[in-house]
C-alpha cells in the first residue's frame, strides 16, 4: 500500500504559520520575566514577519488545505492594510491604562488572535473558513473592548459587542446552513456551481433566504445601517487604541470576505443581491452621516462616521466588477490612513485631558499641538473628501465604478452624504483651530467626562508628554503624510487595489 | 511652464514656514511677485490666435484615465493674469499689517489658494478641473475661519461651514457629473476626461441635461448667484479683507469661467435649451445684487451684493451664446476682479481710519486725503461703469449680446446698470463727503498701501482706455467657444 502523505504548500501558508507562531511566542514570553517587557516588540516583530512573508507570495496566488483557503492579490492586499493597523495599535496601546490593567501579554496576545482571525478570512474561500476567519477575528475583539477594567463603558462596549456579535454570527450561520441546503457546498466555487447547476436552487426561497441572512451577519460586522446601532457605543467604550483597530482591521478583513463570497459564491444570483445592497449601502450613508451630526464625542462620531464609510465601501460591491473591487480596496487604503491618523492624534490628545474624547476639549489645539492638530485636520478633510488627500481619489474612484455600471443614483448617494457629513468633520476642524483662545485653557476640565470613575485628577496613566511620544506621535504623521500622499500621487495606491481586483477572476 | 506657475505660490508659502518669522511675510510677497513675473512671461509668448498653448499632458492615474493635463487659451491667459496681479496686493497689504497670528500658515493658505485657483483656470482635464476647484474652498475655510471676526453674534467658523457645505453641495454635484461627462462620451471606448477630447465626442441629448445642472450648481454657488447667495453674506463679513479681496475678485470669476470652459462646449444642446432660464436667472441677480447693495450699510456688504450683480451680468454674457455677450463676459470678469481688489482694500483703510465698516456714521474721509478719495473714486466710477471705464465697454457688449436674444431681458438687465450708479455714488459720497465725524482720522493713504492699491487702480485706467487689450486677445478664443457650441446644438 502506498500512503501519499498530503501535500503541503508551506510557502502559501507561511503568513498564517507566523502569525500563530508569533502568538504563541508573545503568550509564552509573559511566562518568562526577562523576556516580559519585549512583549510589544514581539508582537511588531510577528506582523512584521507575516507582511513580509505576505509580501513574498505577491504574485504566487495558490489554494491551500484543500481549497479551503486561497491567498491571492485580494487576501494579501487586505490582510497587509490588517496587520499594518495592528502594528499601529500595538504602538498606540503602549502605556495605555487598558494594556496594563488587562495585563500586556494578554493583551497583545488577544490582539494577534485577532490578526489571525483576519488573516485567516481574508484567504477565506469556504463557508467553514469564513466562519472560522470570523470568529476568530471576533472574539479576542469582545475581550479587548472590555480590557479598560476601571472603566464602566469599557466593560459595558465589551459586553454590548459579545451581545450583537453574537447575534450577527448566529444570523450568519443560520443563513449558511440554509445556502448549504441548496447548494449542498461549502466552498466559494462549489457553491457557485451547486446554483448554476439546473435544479432550480437559483431562484428558490430557501438560497434567497440564506444569503439574506448571510447579508445581515456580514452587515453587523462591518457595521452597515440598520445593523450598526452597536457601533457608536462600543467604538466609545472600548479602549481608544482598540477602537482604532476595530474601526479599520475589521473593515478591511471583513469586506475581503464580503467580496469573495458575494463575487465567487453568489456571482450567479448578482441580480438579485445587487438591489439588496445598494439598498443596504444607500440606507448606510445616510444613517451614519445623519447619525454623526449629533455627536459630541469624537470616537462615537467617528463611529457613526465608519458606519456611512462601509456604505461607501459597500456600494463598489454593489457594481460587481474589476473596477469595484479596485475601489473599494484604494477607498480601504485610504481609509485605513485617515483612520489612524485621526486615531493616533486622539490618542495623545486623551492621555493629556483626562481621557476624554469630547470634541469640546479639542478647542486651541492648532495652537497648542499643532503635531496632534495637524494629522487631526487632515484626516478629517480626507474623511470629507475634500482633495488633495486620498479621500477624495477614493471617493472618485468608487463613483467612476459605479457610474459606470450605471449605478449614477448610488454616487449621487456618495456625494450627498459626503455633504452632509462635511457638518460633522469640519466641526472638529473648527474645534481645533477656529475656537476663541480663552476657552483653551477651561477646556479640559469641564470636558471630563463624569464617568471616569475611579480616574482621580492625578491618573497615573495621564501623560503630559503624549504629544512627544514618538510611538504616538509617529504613526499620526506617518499615516498623515500617506494620506496626503496618495491623494497627490495615487498612482501607487491604485496599482495595488487593481492587484486586488485581478484576483477575482470569476468576473472576466 | 504653467506648471511652474501654479506650483510657484505654494512652495513659497512653505518657505514661509521654514524661514524665520519675520522673513515669511518676504517669502509670500516673492513668491505672489515672482507668479505674476511667469505668468506676464507666458503672455509674452502668447499667441492669441494659436488656440490651447503651453500644453502639458502627462498621464496623472492612468488607472482612472485621469491627466494631468494643463494648457492656456485666450480666456484664461487674461485670468492667470488677473489671478497673479489680484494676489500680489494682497499679499503686500497683509504683509504691512503684520499677523500677529501663526504668520506661516496664514500666508501658506493664502498662497495655496493662488496654486489651487491658477490651477482651475489652467486644467484641461476635467477631472483635474473639478479637484482644483474643490481644493480652492479650502485654504478659504481656513483664512475665513481661523483669522476671520466673529460679527453680530455670527461666529467665523459657523460662517465658514456654512461657506464651504453650499460650496461642495454644488462641486461634489459636478465631480459625479465630470465622471458621467467622462464615461458617457466615451461609450465603452478609452476612457479620458480632457475636456477638448469630451467635446469632441459629444454627449447624448438626455445626459447632456442633467449633467448641465450639475455644473451650473457649482458654478452658481461659487459666483454666488442669486438665488444661491445665502452663504455670501456672513461669509462675507467674517472675512480678513485681503484674503477677502481676492476671493471676490477671482474666485467668483472661477465659476463663471467653469461655464465658457466646460459648459457650454460639452454641452451645447443644454446650454441652448437652458439659455433663457439662465439669463432669466442672471438677470434676476443683476436687480436682486443691485437692490440689496442699496439698502445695505456694511462696506462689505455693498461690494459683495455689487458682485452679485456683476456675476450676474457676466452670466448672461455667457448664455447670450454670442460673440458679443462672450466678449463682454471676459473682459467683465477682468474688470471686476481689477476693480474689486482694491475696492475691498480701500475698506481696510477706511476702517483703519474711521474704526468702522459702516457707511452710517462715517464721512468726510476725503478732507485731508485727497489721493485716497480719488483712488476710490476711480473704483467707484468704474464699478458704475461710467462711461470711458473699461466697465461700460464690458457693459455694453454683453447688453449688445443679450439684445440679440432677447430685447425685454435686455431692457430690464440695463436697469441693473442705473442702479449701480445709486450704490455707488452712495457708497462714496457717505464716506468720503460730508462732515467728518467724531474719532474718525482723515490720514492720507500711506505709501506702503498705496503701493498694494494704486498699481491695479492704474490698470483699471490702462484697460479703460484700451479695452482692447483684452479684447483682441480673446477674441479667437471666444469665436471659437461660441461656435463649437452653436454648431454643436445644431
Amino acid at each position: 500500500m502506498i500512503f501519499n502523505a498530503p501535500d503541503i504548500d508551506y510557502a502559501g501558508l507561511s503568513p498564517v504559520i507566523a502569525m500563530t507562531t508569533g502568538l504563541v511566542v508573545v503568550v509564552l514570553a509573559a511566562v518568562f520575566d526577562p523576556v516580559k517587557r519585549f512583549g510589544p516588540a514581539l508582537a511588531l516583530l510577528a506582523l512584521a514577519a507575516t507582511a513580509g512573508l505576505m509580501i513574498w507570495q505577491w504574485n504566487d496566488p495558490a489554494d491551500l488545505v484543500a481549497g479551503q483557503l486561497r491567498i491571492d492579490g485580494l487576501a494579501i492586499t487586505l490582510s497587509l492594510l490588517a496587520v499594518i493597523s495592528a502594528a499601529v495599535a500595538v504602538l498606540l496601546s503602549l502605556g495605555d491604562p487598558a494594556e496594563s490593567q488587562a495585563g500586556r501579554s494578554d493583551y497583545l496576545a488577544l490582539l494577534l488572535g485577532s490578526v489571525l482571525g483576519m488573516v485567516i478570512l481574508a484567504q477565506a474561500t469556504s463557508l467553514l473558513t469564513f466562519f472560522v476567519g470570523l470568529e476568530l477575528l471576533s472574539i479576542p475583539l469582545y475581550a479587548l473592548c472590555g480590557t479598560n477594567l476601571r472603566r464602566r463603558e469599557s466593560l459595558e462596549s465589551g459586553l454590548k459587542y459579545l451581545i450583537m456579535g453574537s447575534v450577527g454570527s448566529a444570523t450568519l450561520l443560520y443563513g449558511m446552513a440554509m445556502l448549504y441546503g441548496a447548494s449542498g457546498a461549502t466552498g466559494f466555487n462549489a457553491i457557485a456551481e451547486g446554483l448554476r447547476a439546473g435544479d432550480g436552487m437559483l431562484g428558490d426561497s430557501l438560497t434567497l433566504v440564506g444569503v439574506g441572512l448571510i447579508a445581515v451577519g456580514l452587515a453587523f460586522k462591518v457595521s452597515i445601517a440598520p445593523f450598526h446601532q452597536w457601533t457608536p457605543d462600543v467604538y466609545q467604550g472600548a479602549p481608544t487604541p482598540i477602537t482604532a483597530f476595530m474601526a479599520v482591521a475589521t473593515k478591511a478583513a471583513a469586506f475581503a470576505v464580503f467580496i469573495r463570497f458575494f463575487l465567487v459564491a453568489l456571482e450567479p444570483l448578482a441580480d438579485q443581491w445587487d438591489v439588496m445592497l445598494a439598498a443596504l449601502a444607500a440606507i448606510s450613508i445616510v444613517v451614519g452621516n445623519v447619525g454623526a451630526l449629533a455627536q459630541t464625542s469624537l470616537k462615537r462620531m467617528l463611529g457613526y462616521s465608519g458606519v456611512a464609510q462601509a456604505g461607501y465601501m459597500l456600494a463598489g460591491i454593489v457594481v460587481a466588477s474589476q473596477a469595484g473591487i479596485d475601489a473599494i480596496v484604494f477607498y480601504l487604503g485610504a481609509y485605513v490612513a485617515m483612520n489612524l491618523a485621526a486615531f493616533a492624534a486622539l490618542v495623545a490628545h486623551e492621555r493629556r485631558h483626562g481621557f476624554s474624547d469630547e470634541i469640546a476639549t479639542l478647542r486651541g489645539l492648532g495652537r497648542s499641538d499643532p503635531a496632534l492638530a495637524w494629522p487631526l485636520t487632515i484626516a478629517m478633510l480626507a474623511l470629507a473628501g475634500l482633495p488633495p488627500t486620498a479621500g477624495f481619489i477614493g471617493k472618485l474612484y468608487l463613483m467612476q465604478a459605479l457610474i459606470e455600471a450605471d449605478w449614477t443614483w448610488l454616487a449621487v448617494m456618495i456625494a450627498v452624504g459626503s455633504m452632509i457629513s462635511l457638518g460633522y468633520y469640519l466641526r472638529v476642524v473648527a474645534a481645533v483651530w477656529m475656537s476663541p483662545e480663552e476657552e483653551t485653557a477651561a477646556a479640559p476640565e469641564p470636558g471630563l467626562p463624569p464617568a471616569i470613575a475611579g480616574a482621580a485628577v492625578d491618573d497615573p496613566f495621564a501623560d503630559r508628554d503624549a504629544s512627544r511620544r514618538w510611538y504616538l506621535v509617529g504613526p499620526a504623521l506617518v499615516a498623515t503624510a500617506a494620506t496626503i500622499f496618495f491623494g497627490v500621487i495615487p498612482q501607487p495606491l491604485v496599482e495595488f487595489a487593481q492587484h486586488a481586483g485581478n484576483a477575482i477572476t470569476t468576473l472576466v | 511652464m504653467l506648471s511652474s506657475i501654479i506650483w510657484t505660490p505654494l512652495l513659497f508659502g512653505l518657505i514661509g514656514l521654514l524661514v524665520p518669522r519675520r522673513l515669511t511675510a518676504w517669502a509670500a510677497g516673492l513668491g505672489a511677485v515672482v507668479t505674476l513675473g511667469l505668468t506676464i512671461a507666458v503672455l509674452i509668448g502668447f499667441d492669441s490666435g494659436g488656440g490651447m498653448q503651453y500644453v502639458t499632458d502627462v498621464a496623472w492615474i492612468s488607472g482612472l484615465g485621469i491627466d494631468y493635463h494643463l494648457g492656456v487659451d485666450g480666456i484664461s491667459i487674461f485670468l492667470i493674469l488677473l489671478t497673479a496681479a489680484a494676489w500680489v496686493p494682497a499679499v503686500i497689504f497683509a504683509a504691512t499689517r503684520g499677523q500677529e497670528r501663526s504668520p506661516g500658515l496664514f500666508y501658506l493658505m493664502l498662497l495655496a489658494g493662488e496654486t489651487a485657483t491658477l490651477g482651475a483656470f489652467l486644467a484641461q482635464d476635467l477631472i483635474l478641473f473639478v479637484l482644483f476647484f474643490d481644493l480652492m474652498i479650502v485654504p478659504f475655510y481656513f483664512l475665513f475661519g481661523i483669522w476671520g471676526q466673529d460679527r453680530d453674534g455670527v461666529k467665523a467658523s459657523a460662517a465658514v461651514l456654512k461657506m464651504i457645505v453650499f460650496t461642495l453641495i454644488g462641486s461634489l454635484l459636478m465631480l459625479v457629473g465630470a465622471i458621467a461627462a467622462g464615461i458617457i462620451a466615451a461609450d465603452g471606448g478609452q476612457l479620458t476626461f480632457s475636456i477638448a477630447e469630451i467635446t469632441a465626442r459629444g454627449l447624448p441629448d438626455g445626459s447632456q441635461n442633467w449633467i448641465f445642472w450639475f455644473f451650473a450648481a457649482a458654478f452658481l454657488v461659487k459666483m454666488p448667484a442669486f438665488p444661491l447667495h445665502g452663504w455670501m453674506p456672513d461669509a462675507y463679513r467674517a472675512a480678513p479683507l485681503p484674503a477677502l479681496a481676492v476671493f471676490s475678485a477671482v474666485l467668483s470669476k472661477v465659476g463663471a469661467y467653469g461655464f465658457l470652459r466646460v459648459v457650454l462646449p460639452m454641452m451645447p444642446d443644454a446650454a441652448e435649451l437652458f439659455q433663457t432660464t439662465m439669463i432669466i436667472l442672471a438677470v434676476a441677480a443683476i436687480i436682486y445684487g443691485s437692490a440689496m447693495a442699496f439698502t445695505k450699510l456694511d462696506l462689505r456688504l455693498i461690494l459683495g451684493f455689487s458682485s452679485v450683480a456683476q456675476l450676474g451680468f457676466i452670466t448672461a454674457g455667457i448664455f447670450a451664446l454670442n460673440e458679443s455677450g462672450g466678449q463682454g463676459a471676459v473682459l467683465q470678469m477682468v474688470n471686476h476682479g481689477l476693480v474689486v481688489v482694491p475696492a475691498f482694500l480701500i475698506v481696510a483703510l477706511i476702517a483703519e481710519r474711521t474704526g468702522s465698516e459702516e457707511i452710517g456714521p462715517m464721512g468726510g474721509l476725503a478732507k485731508r486725503a485727497p489721493v485716497l478719495a480719488a483712488i476710490f473714486l476711480i473704483v467707484t466710477m468704474a464699478t458704475l461703469a461710467l462711461p470711458a471705464s473699461a466697465n461700460f465697454i464690458g457693459e455694453f457688449y454683453i447688453l449688445n449680446g443679450i439684445y440679440a436674444q432677447s430685447a425685454a431681458l435686455a431692457i430690464i438687465a440695463s436697469s441693473g446698470v442705473a442702479l449701480a450708479a445709486f450704490y455707488a455714488l452712495r457708497m462714496y459720497q457717505r464716506t468720503m463727503h460730508n462732515p467728518l465725524p467724531e474719532g474718525a482720522d482723515s490720514r492720507e493713504i500711506s505709501l506702503r498701501d498705496a503701493v498694494a492699491v494704486v498699481p491695479l487702480v492704474l490698470c483699471v485706467i490702462v484697460l479703460s482706455f484700451c479695452p482692447q487689450l483684452v479684447l483682441s486677445g480673446s477674441e479667437p478664443a471666444v469665436e471659437n467657444t461660441v461656435n463649437v457650441t452653436l454648431e454643436g446644438a445644431k
